[in-house]
């Protein structure tokens, strides 16, 4: 019935092509990143310094490729319930796992 | 009455013009209230099925020794019991049956918002059913690890864990596609008035259930994805042994599985919601407070999985702030129960079949809900854990609570779909056998528990078999009302008396709509202009 309405919150918005090849350079870059990190000696921050690269990393891809960037807000508070949901789990989780 | 009843008894609205014939105009139907009967059958079916087991269960516990089965079938049976029970009947139970039946006309709208995606979820839960039933008969037959499949023991056992655990991954896709449907069908598709303060709490109910399904099952399916590598390729994610670990698993599935619970509790409680006002001719009191507790419960439900794990070597850090975690929840939880009462108060009750089962749900939830707290509380659960207490526990809940809820829904809504109604005096004598087989059998159940009795296994310390005896003999009591509760509820759908109109008096959207209501749900798109609950103005045109 509604079909055709159904486009009426957020534009279509298309990104150019020259946007995705940065974002996809960038990409690798940080990859490279991560595997020139392993090389120094940061005893436990090791762990943090790849968990902030993958943090940027998927927030990349989640921002152009998903088009998270370009949507209504209330997908954005959608999705964003989605992630803190999983940050409170592996968090709980962890009351466990460190004081074990 | 009606002497030529025998063919076609149910007609007019959806039942008729769907272009299709025979069986393909259900189970190829993209209309929310076919889907909704569809799903109703099937779990109606497993439920039955479950019920079987469970008797089963019930009389190799009658006496001490071996009675009817030996310990290996007694584990398969509890089992596929709990399997069964869990995630072919309570878990899709109200949402998709009640749920696709009520919830679009309740908002008013034509369907849900993607009507062939609820036709797939229908379809998934059945291969996943059938996935789970071939899982019995093949390779090392009925898995024997109890409903949770805890590793290591099913990362090892011999039975036929790996195929089981791959329908529930499926039937998991179902209740994703379920949940994702009713998001936005209650975020899209709200006829013109009907604004959130509006909506009923069934639907409120409903759409917290919805993120839960949402947000928790894929950590499941990923979960039981991850036994099945284990088993098949041998990777060491869980099984000591190989380096993984146990207690992981146990996170990863109650992650899931607790919040679970609340899928299977919260729209049971929408139910209860619409049921108690409806039947004291009174506005539901603290209408927000509800709705605003159902988002509460699902989301404090959903950090409280530790709770199960209390014995399993976690640490003792994780303990006391799950258990912490737990009392909270106890706290919405409790809000409904008194917003219900109060609405009871001074109303003009009738006692109609509905209503019993609303009522028994207050009461069996009730009981259900403290002795959870026990069950809560680090220092008791450590006794009782385990114990047939235990069992005693969720079964108050999942089936005094959603189990009764169901067949309130069924007496409340059924006769408004099939324009036809069952017999009240058949009905109340079956409700009053269930609730008391049910209490003469969880509640010894629980005593059983607290003096000691474990669970799951198939034979107990001479001690207890007074107690076992008489927890039987609730088994039957229950059956017989549940017998007749079916009976009298089919043959009065298919060739009762009339159901007309609006008899209880319902303020909710289904009531203005014809019986049965048309394929579209209504003649003419609905414009609200007053509360669900706003009996007064009900009447007005
Ligand atoms: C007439 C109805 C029923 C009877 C007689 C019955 C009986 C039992 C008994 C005696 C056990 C304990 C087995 C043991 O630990 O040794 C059990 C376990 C269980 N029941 Fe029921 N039950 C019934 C209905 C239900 C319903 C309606 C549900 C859920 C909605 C349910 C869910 C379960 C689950 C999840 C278990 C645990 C299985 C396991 O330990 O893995 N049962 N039942």
């Amino acid at each position: 019935m509604s079909d055709h309405d159904a486009h009426k919150e957020g534009s279509v918005h298309i990104v150019s092509y020259g946007q995705l090849v940065a974002v996809w350079v960038s990409l690798l870059l940080l990859t490279v990143t991560t595997v020139a990190v392993t090389r120094v000696d940061l005893g436990a921050g090791k762990v943090w310094a790849a968990l902030a690269i993958a943090c940027v990393k998927s927030g990349l891809v989640i921002a152009f490729f998903m088009h998270m960037k370009y949507e209504a807000r209330l997908f954005r508070i959608i999705f964003f319930v989605a992630l803190v949901t999983l940050a409170v789990f592996i968090g709980l989780t962890f009351f466990d796992v460190l004081y074990r | 009455m009606s002497s030529d009843a025998t063919v076609t008894p149910v007609t007019g609205g959806f039942w008729e013009d769907t272009g299709k014939r025979g069986i393909a105009s259900w189970i190829f139907s993209t209309d929310h209230k076919r889907i909704g009967l569809l799903y109703l059958y099937s779990v109606l079916g497993f439920f039955l099925v479950g019920v079987f087991l469970g008797v089963l269960i019930r009389l190799e516990l009658m006496a001490p020794g071996p009675t009817i089965m030996t310990a290996k079938t007694y584990n398969a049976v509890f089992t596929v019991h709990g399997v069964v029970m869990i995630f072919l009947f309570i878990i899709p139970g109200i949402p998709a049956s009640f749920g696709n039946l009520v919830m679009p006309i309740q908002i008013g709208a034509r369907d849900v918002a993607f009507p062939r995606l609820n036709l797939l979820s229908w379809w998934l839960y059945a291969i996943g059913a059938v996935i789970v039933l071939t899982s019995l008969f093949t390779g090392g037959g009925a898995p024997d690890t109890g409903w949770t499949f805890y590793v290591p023991f099913s990362a090892r056992t011999g039975t036929n864990v790996s195929l089981a655990v791959f329908g529930v991954f499926v039937l998991g896709f179902s209740s994703i596609l379920t949940g994702v449907n009713f998001v936005t069908t209650i975020h899209r598709l709200r006829a013109e008035g009907m604004n959130w303060g509006r909506l009923p709490l069934f639907v409120w109910s409903l759409y917290a259930t919805a993120w839960v399904q949402i947000l928790a099952t894929p950590i499941v399916a990923i979960t039981l994805l991850m036994v099945i590598a284990e088993r098949t390729l041998g990777v060491g994610l869980f099984d000591p042994s190989r380096g993984g670990d146990p207690v992981m698993y146990q996170h990863l599935f109650w992650i899931y599985s607790h919040p679970a619970v609340y899928i299977m509790i919260l729209p049971a409680m929408g139910v209860i919601s619409e049921v108690i006002p409806v039947f004291s001719r009174k506005p539901i009191f603290g209408y927000k407070m509800i709705a605003v507790s159902s988002v509460a419960i699902a989301a404090a439900g959903s950090v409280v999985w530790g709770h199960h794990m209390f014995t399993s070597g976690m640490s003792d850090t994780a303990v006391m702030v799950f258990s912490f975690l737990t009392f909270v929840v106890a706290i919405p939880s409790a809000i409904k129960v008194f917003n219900w009462v109060s609405t009871l108060y001074r109303g003009s009750i009738s006692l109609e079949a509905p209503m019993l089962f609303a009522l028994s749900f207050i009461l069996l939830f009730s009981i259900g809900g403290l002795s959870g707290l026990i069950l809560g509380a680090a220092a008791t659960d450590i006794h009782v854990h385990d114990t047939h207490f235990v069992v005693g526990h969720f079964h108050y809940v999942m089936f005094g609570g959603t189990g009764f809820a169901f067949f309130a829904a069924a007496h409340y809504w059924l006769p408004k779909f099939y324009g036809r109604r069952y017999k009240e005096k058949p009905a109340i004598v079956a409700w009053a056998l269930m609730f008391v087989g049910f209490n003469v059998m969880y509640f010894t159940m629980q005593v059983l528990g607290m003096k000691g009795m474990p669970r799951r296994y198939f034979d107990y310390l001479p001690e207890f078999a007074r107690l076992n005896f008489v927890a039987t003999v609730g088994s039957w009591i229950l059956v017989t009302g549940l017998i007749i509760m079916l009976v009298n509820l089919w043959r009065g759908l298919l060739k009762g008396e009339p159901f007309e109109g609006n008899p209880w008096g319902g303020a909710s959207l289904e009531w203005i709509t014809a019986t049965p209501p048309p394929t579209e749900n209504f003649e003419e798109d609905p414009v609200v202009t007053h509360g669900p609950y706003d009996f007064k103005r009900a009447g007005e045109p």
